[in-house]
């Protein structure tokens, strides 16, 4: 049984990426809001947003990364959520195949897209004038940490998917927190010009983190002041260790969900 | 020894304003290479017993084996041996016809290869060889029947449970179906199917289970239960509401049971034992009483008879 997992895994893996390839929402997801976002960021607030230490479509790349893997990871909760009222899961359920390889293939399909977009966006930002500052490696690094956090939060949102079970409720749920949370944090701007309460969020949001950790490795952090709390000082180390608790807690949780869930 | 065995299975469905016992002391013994049906109205918790023995829901109380297995305690080697298409069709819209088999196949661990031929000769066997590479999106309510019925018999399950199979499906496909499954059971799989309708039971199933409120209230070859609820039924229709009455005494003299007079007063109906011998009957004694009819006939009784008589109402009112 514990061998079946890795074939199992993959095979739902190959069905989602069948289902990407066939709905065009995941194209413009993956593709389309990537590129849009960063043209419209670097060029609208461009040449009127002022960083202190850096340049601002410098210091914006880390932002976006950061916003559209945790919004990637949504697509996870959307996914286990859609098939859960197709009825899929039922036949899932009734097949002798490994527990975990329904959620195993989710989120590896959620990954493969996310670097997709990763890689695009990544490509976009170079043709506005982004540069990564750092060595090739921390490179690679940075957009390792930004995965593998997506990838953590995947799991997360996929327990959540199941347990609300409306794809609808999934979409909107995310809007809803996950968009203040990204615009109250340093992605967009620096902490230190917003109000006081809004400030002390912001820098112990974890988002903040993501995206100071993110901007570390790219070496975009150029001579901005970084702010004196814990998860910003050591925003790299708070990301892996975060994500792998994400993953201790959340695997076994959604497994034992999904062991127990059933369609209509 | 039974292949499918139920006993004492309860189930409980709770939500926040009222509780639901979908299952209360459901018993079931079937054979190895039989037919087994189960009938019962809306409600009646059909489909919640195929859950528990398709290893879907783990039942409150009681104990279910496939094959000698223990649903719950070892659901993966249940899973190993049985083929189930659920009420619902559980089909991926994107996919194709074909995929959708592939995929499943692949789950069975039959081997990428083996999957997709088996893929192949299920699309032409269900007779879905145009749409075979079309993605279900696009299909019609039957075709998706048919795929996840297909779904079932990857495998050659040694058990096949079937909830409704035929619900949604036309005339040619639903015996198209029937065939298949008696080839099938031919083979010496034993199939467990729910339906709503006797005359799929009677075609099928060697031994049927009537279920009200979550447990089997009889038990029988088809045979066994149309004796039960009386062979035939007269049915007439008047012309005049007046001669309800007298019409009503001419048909208890010929059936046997009793008559039950529609609300109109002009559509009457009576239990016969042999039909065409009562009919020709009633109908001279009707005509030497000068009762003018609309329609008359025999037929055969139904689902709906049979609760009639086992649980004193009707399937719809069954539900509330
Ligand atoms: N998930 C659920 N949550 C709450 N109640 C449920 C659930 N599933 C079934 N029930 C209830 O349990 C009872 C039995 O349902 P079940 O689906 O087993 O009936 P059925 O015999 O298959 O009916 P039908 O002929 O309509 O398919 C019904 O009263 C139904 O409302
Ligand atoms: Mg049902």
């Amino acid at each position: 049984m514990t061998s079946t997992w890795l074939a199992d895994g993959w095979t739902v893996t190959w069905r989602n990426m069948l289902k990407f390839r066939r709905s065009p929402d995941y194209v413009v997801f993956a593709v389309l809001q990537p590129i849009m976002f960063v043209l419209l960021f670097s060029q609208v607030y461009g040449g009127s947003i002022r960083v202190d230490g850096t340049n601002y479509t410098d210091y914006l790349m880390a932002g976006i990364f950061g916003q559209t893997v945790l919004f990637g990871a949504t697509f996870s909760g959307f996914g286990m959520a859609q098939d859960l009222k197709d009825g899929i899961i039922d036949r899932f359920r009734t097949l002798p195949m490994s527990p975990s390889a329904v959620l195993v293939g989710r989120t590896n399909a959620d990954l493969a897209l996310n670097t997709i977009s990763m890689v695009i966006m990544i490509l976009t930002g170079l043709v506005v004038g982004w540069r990564f500052r750092g060595t090739v490696v921390e490179f690679l690094g940075g957009v390792a940490l930004l995965l593998l956090f997506s990838y953590s939060f995947s799991w997360v949102m996929a327990l959540l998917g199941m347990l609300v079970r409306s794809p609808e409720v999934i979409n909107n749920a995310a809007f809803m927190v996950l968009f203040p949370l990204t615009f109250i944090s340093n992605a967009f701007v620096q902490t230190q010009n917003l109000p006081g309460p809004l400030e002390a969020f912001a820098n112990w949001n974890p988002v903040s983190a993501l995206v100071q950790a993110a901007r570390e490795l790219f070496g975009n952090v150029g001579d901005a002041p970084v702010p004196d709390v814990f998860p910003m000082q050591h925003s790299v180390a708070m990301v892996v260790v975060g994500s792998a608790l994400l993953l201790v807690v959340f695997v076994p949780l959604a497994v034992a969900r999904y062991s127990r869930t059933t369609g209509r | 020894m039974p292949i499918i065995e139920a006993e004492g299975l309860r189930k409980t469905y709770r939500s926040k304003d009222r509780e639901v016992r979908a299952l209360d002391g459901f018993d079931l013994a079937a054979e190895q290479g039989t037919v087994t049906g189960l009938l019962g109205p809306n409600g009646a918790g059909k489909t919640t017993a195929v859950k528990v023995l398709t290893t879907l829901i783990r039942p409150d109380r009681g104990i279910a084996r496939v094959d000698g297995i223990d649903v719950g305690a070892d659901p993966q080697a249940v899973r190993r041996i049985i083929g189930s298409s659920g009420q619902f069709a559980a089909v991926d819209e994107n996919l194709t016809g074909l995929e959708n088999l592939e995929m499943v196949g692949r789950l069975y661990h039959l081997g990428i290869r083996a999957a997709r031929a088996r893929a192949a000769e299920l699309i032409e066997l269900f007779d879905l060889t145009e749409a075979g590479d079309r993605p279900v999106k696009g299909f019609s309510g039957g075709m998706r029947r048919r795929i996840d019925l297909a779904g079932a018999l990857v495998i050659h399950p040694k058990v096949l449970f079937l909830d409704e199979p035929t619900t949604g499906l036309d005339p040619r496909s639903r015996i198209a179906l029937w065939g298949v499954i008696k080839e099938l059971v031919a083979d010496g799989t034993t199939v467990l199917l729910t339906t709503q309708y006797l005359e799929e039971a009677d075609q099928l199933a060697s031994s049927i289970c009537v279920i009200d409120s979550g447990r089997v209230i009889a038990r029988g070859t088809s045979d066994e239960l149309k004796g039960r609820i009386g062979g035939h039924r007269i049915v007439i229709t008047l012309v005049d509401a007046a001669d309800s009455e007298q019409a009503r005494l001419v048909l208890a003299r010929h059936g046997d049971g009793e008559v039950s007079v529609g609300e109109s007063g002009r559509d009457l109906e009576v239990p016969v034992r042999s039909g065409a011998p009562a009919l020709h009957g009633a109908l001279a004694d009707l005509e030497a009483a000068d009762i003018r009819l609309h329609d008359a006939g025999v037929r055969r009784p139904t689902l709906d008879d049979v609760f009639l008589t086992l649980t004193g109402h009707r399937a719809e009112e069954a539900t509330t």
